[in-house]
Order: C-alpha cells, then sequence, then structure tokens
C-alpha cells in the first residue's frame, strides 16, 4: 500500500512540476515514459515470466510504421482517429507478437533471447528494405501531432497524454502481475516444471504474456512515433531492444516501476553525458556491468540492500 | 549565477557593444559508429576555419557546440531539438546521410530555426519538398549535381554501353539516377543496374554477374565498399574504365586505397588537388592541423562557416533572425575554396563541377607520392537541374530504384 501511494505521488508530482521545467526536459521526460511503458512490458517477461526477450523493438516498430504509414498516407489518426490509432496500434503489436510467440514461446533462457533478437531483426530488415511502404533508410516524417481539440502539438499536452497512457499501463500491468495468471507467471519463472505438474499450461500463460507484452510495445510504439516526429529503421533496431532490456535490469527486474525508473536514467544520463564527453558509452557501459555485478535486484534493490546491510551491522 | 553573467552581459553591452554579440551554432553530425571519422572531417573543416577566425564570424563571438547523431535519424533528431531548446542555437548546421537530412529538416519548420545542410545531398529536400522547409539551405549539393555532368562526359568520351553498381539506399539511387538520365539522353545506354545493400564488403556475388561486352563500369560506393569495389574488380581481372560517384574516390577513402584505384574517374564539386591558390592554401593548413588531406567533407563545413561568415559582416555581427539569414546567404557570390559558389531560387549551389582521375604523384610540395584526384575537366556554373528547364524537372519523379527506368537492360 505504501509502495502504492509513493508511485502515486510520483507520478502527481511530476504532472506538477512539468509545466515549469525547460522544454528540452519537457522532451526527455515523454520519452522517458514512453520507454518507461516500453520497458515495463519487457519487465512483465523478463521479470515476471523469466523470459529474457531481445526483440521488443520490434512491436514499438510496428505501432510507430502503422502511425505513421496511416498518418502519411492517408492522413487518418491526426483527428479524433488518434484514439483508434492508439487502439489499431495496440493490436497491431499484440498480432506480430502473437505470431513471433508460435516461434518464440516453445524456447526458454538463452534460445529465447536468440530467437526475438533474429525476429526483431526481421522487422528491422522489412522497415529497411520495403522502401514503397516504409520509406526505407529515410523513414517516414510525420505530418505533426493530432489535434482533437486538444492540439498535441503542445508539448506540454503530449506530455500529459503520455503520461496518462504511462500511468493506465503501469496500474493494468500492476493488477495483471497481482491476478492469479500474474502469480502463476512467476511460479513459471521459478520452477516452470512443478508448475507443469500441478496441472498449469505454462506454454499457454507464457504465449499471452509474450502477446500481452507486444500489444504494450505497439501502445509504446504509436506514442514514439508522435514524439520524435519520424518514424526511421534507426527506431527498431536492435540496439532500442538492447537499450529497453539493459532499462529493465538497471531499474530491477519484477517491479514494474523498476523499468520506468531505469529509463529514466538512462535517457537523462544518456543525454546529457553525450553532450559532456565522446566516450559517454562507456560510461553507460561501466553502469550497467557495476548494477549487474553488485545490484542485481537494480535500482529498485537498493533499498533493501541497505536495510539488510543495516540489519547486518546492528 | 545565470542573472549574474546576464546581469555582466548587460554591463558589457553598454560599454563594449560588439562585444556582447554571440553567435550560437549547433553542429550535428556522426561522432560515435560507423561513420564517426567523416563526422570528424566535418568538424574539423568547420573549426579550421573558426579558428582562423578567432572563433569568430562576421564579428560576432561564435559558441560552437557539437553534438554526435550516432548516425541514426532519430538521435539527429533528439540532438537538434536539444541544440534548440536547450542551448538556444541560432542555426544548426550538418547530418551526413540523406536519411539524416530528411529526417532534421522537418525540426527546422516545426521551431522555426535556421538548418544548413553542409553535406546531406538528398536531392528532394532542395527539390520537390522545398517548400515545407522555408528555414534549410544547402551549401554542399545534391547527389545528382555532379553526376548530371558525368553522364555527359561519360558519354562524350564515346562509352556506349555503361553496367552501374550502386549502393542500394536513397543516395545511390539519386546518384546513379542523375548519372543515367544525362547518359541516356545524349545516346548512352545504361544496359545493367546492381544494387548491393550499403555496407557490402564481399563483391563476390556481384562482380561476375557484369555483363562483359560493356564499354564502362559506373560504380557508385560509400564508406568501406569503396575501398574493397576496386581491389576486388582487379582480381577478378576486369580492366574496363571505372567511372564512379563522388564518394567512390573522394579524399576521405583516397589515403586508404592502393594502385588499383589509378585512371578511374569520379565527379564532385570539389577535389583536394584543385590547382587554385585558395585550395593549396586551405590543403596545406587543413594537412598541417589534421594530419591528413582534406575531403569534401571538411571543404563544404569549412565553406559553410565562410558563407555564414559573410552574412555575419554584412549585417555586423548582428543575428539578423531566420527569415533574414536565409534571404542573405542564398544572395551570396562567393569565392570559395571549391570555386565560385552562388546559388539558385531553391537554395541550392550553382557551381563548378570536377571531373577527376585518380592519379599518383607529388602535389604541392609534399615529399612523397600519393593518390590524387586531378581535375581534367571542369564544368562551371552547374546547378541542381544540370541543363533541363526547372519545370520540367520538377514534375519527374525523384530518383529512385526504379526511376529511370532501365530501358536498356538486357
Amino acid at each position: 500500500m505504501k509502495k502504492i501511494i509513493a508511485v502515486i505521488a510520483a507520478l502527481v508530482v511530476l504532472a506538477a512540476v512539468a509545466p515549469f521545467v525547460n522544454s528540452y526536459i519537457l522532451i526527455l521526460l515523454t520519452q522517458a515514459l514512453v520507454l518507461g511503458i516500453i520497458a515495463m512490458s519487457v519487465d512483465l517477461l523478463l521479470g515476471y515470466t523469466g523470459l529474457p526477450s531481445l526483440g521488443q523493438a520490434a512491436y514499438l516498430g510496428m505501432g510507430a510504421y502503422l502511425t505513421a504509414i496511416l498518418a502519411s498516407t492517408y492522413g487518418f489518426g491526426l483527428g479524433g482517429g488518434f484514439w483508434i490509432v492508439v487502439v489499431l496500434g495496440i493490436l497491431a503489436g499484440a498480432a506480430a507478437a502473437a505470431v513471433f510467440g508460435l516461434f518464440a514461446v516453445r524456447a526458454s533462457g538463452v534460445y529465447f533471447l536468440m530467437i526475438t533478437l533474429a525476429l526483431g531483426m526481421c522487422v528491422w530488415g522489412l522497415a529497411y528494405r520495403w522502401n514503397s511502404l516504409t520509406g526505407g533508410d529515410n523513414g517516414i516524417n510525420m505530418p505533426g501531432r493530432p489535434d482533437f481539440g486538444i492540439a498535441l502539438s503542445d508539448d506540454l499536452n503530449y506530455f500529459y497524454l503520455v503520461l496518462g497512457f504511462f500511468s493506465l499501463s503501469l496500474a493494468a500491468l500492476y493488477v495483471l502481475v497481482r491476478s492469479p495468471f500474474g502469480r502463476s507467471l512467476v511460479g513459471i519463472r521459478e520452477r516452470e516444471l512443478r508448475m507443469r505438474i500441478l496441472g498449469y499450461n505454462t506454454w499457454l500463460h507464457k504465449y499471452l504474456a509474450f502477446v500481452i507484452a507486444g500489444g504494450f510495445g505497439g501502445l509504446g510504439g504509436v506514442l514514439w512515433a508522435h514524439l520524435t516526429g519520424i518514424v526511421s529503421p534507426g527506431d527498431v533496431i536492435l540496439t532500442t531492444s538492447v537499450d529497453v532490456l539493459l532499462m529493465v535490469v538497471l531499474g530491477g527486474p519484477g517491479t514494474l516501476v523498476g523499468g520506468a525508473i531505469g529509463a529514466g536514467v538512462v535517457t537523462f544520463l544518456r543525454e546529457y553525458l553525450a553532450t559532456i564527453v565522446p566516450w559517454w558509452q562507456y560510461v553507460l557501459g561501466a553502469v550497467y556491468v557495476l548494477t549487474i555485478l553488485y545490484l542485481p535486484g537494480g535500482l529498485m534493490g537498493i533499498p533493501a540492500r541497505i536495510r539488510n546491510w543495516r540489519s547486518a551491522t546492528h | 549565477m545565470k542573472r549574474s553573467v546576464i546581469a555582466a552581459a548587460i554591463g558589457l553591452s553598454v560599454t563594449l557593444p560588439a562585444a556582447a554579440q554571440e553567435l550560437r551554432i549547433g553542429f550535428v553530425a556522426p561522432m560515435t559508429g560507423i561513420f564517426a571519422q567523416i563526422g570528424k572531417d566535418m568538424e574539423n573543416g568547420f573549426q579550421l576555419y573558426l579558428d582562423q577566425h578567432g572563433g569568430r564570424l562576421g564579428g560576432a563571438k561564435v559558441t560552437f557546440i557539437v553534438e554526435d547523431t550516432e548516425g541514426k535519424p532519430p538521435v539527429a533528431v533528439r540532438k537538434a531539438e536539444k541544440l534548440i531548446r536547450q542551448d538556444k542555437v541560432h542555426m544548426y548546421i550538418g547530418g551526413l546521410l540523406a536519411s539524416t537530412g530528411y529526417a532534421l529538416a522537418p525540426v527546422s519548420s516545426r521551431l522555426k530555426t535556421v538548418y544548413v545542410l553542409s553535406v546531406a545531398a538528398a536531392d528532394d529536400l532542395t527539390q520537390r519538398d522545398l517548400p515545407k522547409y522555408p528555414y534549410i539551405v544547402r551549401t554542399s549539393w545534391t547527389s545528382s549535381q555532379p553526376h548530371h555532368p558525368l553522364g555527359q562526359w561519360a558519354c562524350e568520351q564515346g562509352f556506349k554501353r555503361v553496367s552501374t553498381v550502386g549502393a542500394d539506399y536513397a543516395f545511390g539511387h539519386e546518384v546513379v539516377g542523375g548519372f543515367q538520365r544525362v547518359f541516356e539522353d545524349c545516346g548512352g545506354k545504361v544496359v545493367q543496374k546492381i544494387w548491393p545493400p550499403l555496407g557490402t564488403k564481399d563483391f563476390g556475388p556481384y562482380i561476375p554477374t557484369l555483363k562483359r561486352d560493356v564499354d564502362a563500369i559506373f560504380s557508385l560506393m560509400v564508406g568501406p565498399m569503396a575501398l574493397q569495389f576496386p581491389k576486388q574488380l582487379q582480381a577478378a581481372g576486369i580492366s574496363k574504365p571505372v567511372i564512379g560517384g563522388g564518394t567512390s574516390y573522394d579524399e576521405f577513402v583516397l589515403p586508404a586505397m592502393g594502385d588499383e584505384v589509378l585512371g578511374h574517374v569520379s565527379g564532385l564539386q570539389y577535389s583536394a588537388a584543385l590547382d587554385t591558390p585558395k585550395n593549396v592554401e586551405f590543403v596545406k593548413a587543413y594537412r598541417a592541423k589534421y594530419g591528413k588531406v582534406p575531403s569534401y567533407y571538411s571543404e563544404s563545413n569549412y565553406t559553410t562557416a565562410q558563407m555564414i561568415d559573410e552574412v555575419m559582416k554584412r549585417n555586423k555581427g548582428k543575428w539578423p533572425g531566420p527569415q533574414q539569414f536565409i534571404k542573405a546567404i542564398t544572395s551570396l557570390k562567393l569565392d570559395a575554396v571549391r570555386g565560385p559558389v552562388y546559388f539558385d531560387d531553391m537554395r541550392n549551389p550553382v557551381q563548378n563541377i570536377y571531373i577527376k582521375k585518380v592519379e599518383k604523384k607529388k602535389m604541392f610540395g609534399y615529399p612523397q607520392e600519393e593518390l590524387w584526384n586531378t581535375v581534367i575537366k571542369t564544368y562551371p556554373d552547374v546547378g541542381q537541374f544540370w541543363k533541363y528547364k526547372k519545370a520540367d524537372y520538377l514534375k519527374t519523379p525523384l530518383y529512385s530504384r526504379d526511376y529511370p527506368p532501365c530501358k536498356h537492360c538486357e
């Protein structure tokens, strides 16, 4: 209960300070929230189900390209149609995951990692080579953000929209992981064989988790497309998937908010480091390595570690 | 802290009005990733001009902020947003790949900030898409611009049948397209078009399919591809004349090449071997400072700095505002390192195009024999539409994999 209040308080504070921060920080915050949605979807797989997915950018790509193609070719989704695009984006992400899941969910561990990586690269390959649909290497420029009475071209409005979607996603995923379904996912993570013996259809559980994660990835994609104003193969490339996975690892898998915190830390660290030092990638790399070595629970694991350390010394 | 700086600035402006003027310039180029070295060449060019002028352009003190695009369009957009929103730059410059150019241009319209395309050559930005981007100006070239005259030259050499091998992405399509259009309008025939993916290092699957009865091979390579293709062509025993797009033999790749490229011909708006006093001075200064011969990436950004300098000088060091700046820079007639440059009414340079042949020789008093792009023919005052009427040209589609169609392909 305390934790829920803390999270709600954090979101309220975020909403309250947003009008007063400089416009670039506002964009970074929005970006961190979008990545946060995707990171949480990865956390559902990695943290709760024990499936390390390296292909989440594929679903982001589905949502983003769908939004971009509808907007640029058909002029659809720039008014009230935006809400339909959101639904379509979620469905597109889920549908792609439903297909990919047939291949990927059969495997586990490092094999799951490799298969999702390969499938993710397939989507990248399509985005890169299917010139007539995706604009190839050049990508697709968005004609502008939607306006349905509220103009999303205003960055603050867009931030609030993304914050809303983020909060809904967090709430939905929180309910999901606390439900019997979510508990059985954790059971599968801990010991799949036992769950199977207990009569659970573990494949179906994992498959559904995979599809749901894909749906949230698709949602993230729709928001991502309108955030940057361009959708290009650079968005769906492997590094995006790796980044998101590392955000979860950094923040703390199996905590949902950990992924979001990781997204925030990485986004800000990267932007500001890159401005200060040209070798910023090493710093980020060192942060990851140190986290994995010394903080297996990620940033979210810090309070528990401090408690442990205190009780050990006293 | 901030307040005291502002106060200091106000204080200064009372006593020394000229000293307080500042020009904030953002520079976006790949600084990490496979294009990092080209990004460095770009930055060095601009920096050299700044250093030669005491860090001032037209009297204004320049704050020069470099941001890394990692060669990815979405990152480039984010960096441009940062430069404009956080650093409050007056303009941003750069962008290497065509895709980066296409991504960066809308930012300039959205945030009403000047974007100077100092390298990105994507044709349509200053052609069919120009009306969408009132705040951009190009100081370099369109992909097809040097390759129209190159097509003419190839035709005049008596080449009748040509095979093309071009990197399979927008830039490659536009380069090959420009060459093909003029070459065929002059009576030549492109009989084969091969498109290896960008970044291909092994041309084994492509070289054997080259037709044996062609008069010449046209190649458009970028980066490491440029090194591999001539080598593997030679290894396959093919000794046909090779003509190439500008980036196949630019000074960025040339020092890493061997004798296999001797005699190869290419076209571009710059050659480091240009024997003009301005260029000799530039090459010597650049080489003394950075230890390498400048590439067109360097020259283009050096000249961009020179253009900004001219505009700021005319305005006595005061930033004229984005619209006035665009107006002023496009009315310049400049004696640049690459030769005389002025702008057409679509904000793209009109300039000399040099047809260049790779030769091994000593130049400019350097002791060692090196590869240089010797200029063998100059086409003066070449614009982006070559000799076609602008209106007719704009009615035809953008060059792509399928346009111009390969009518003579066998």
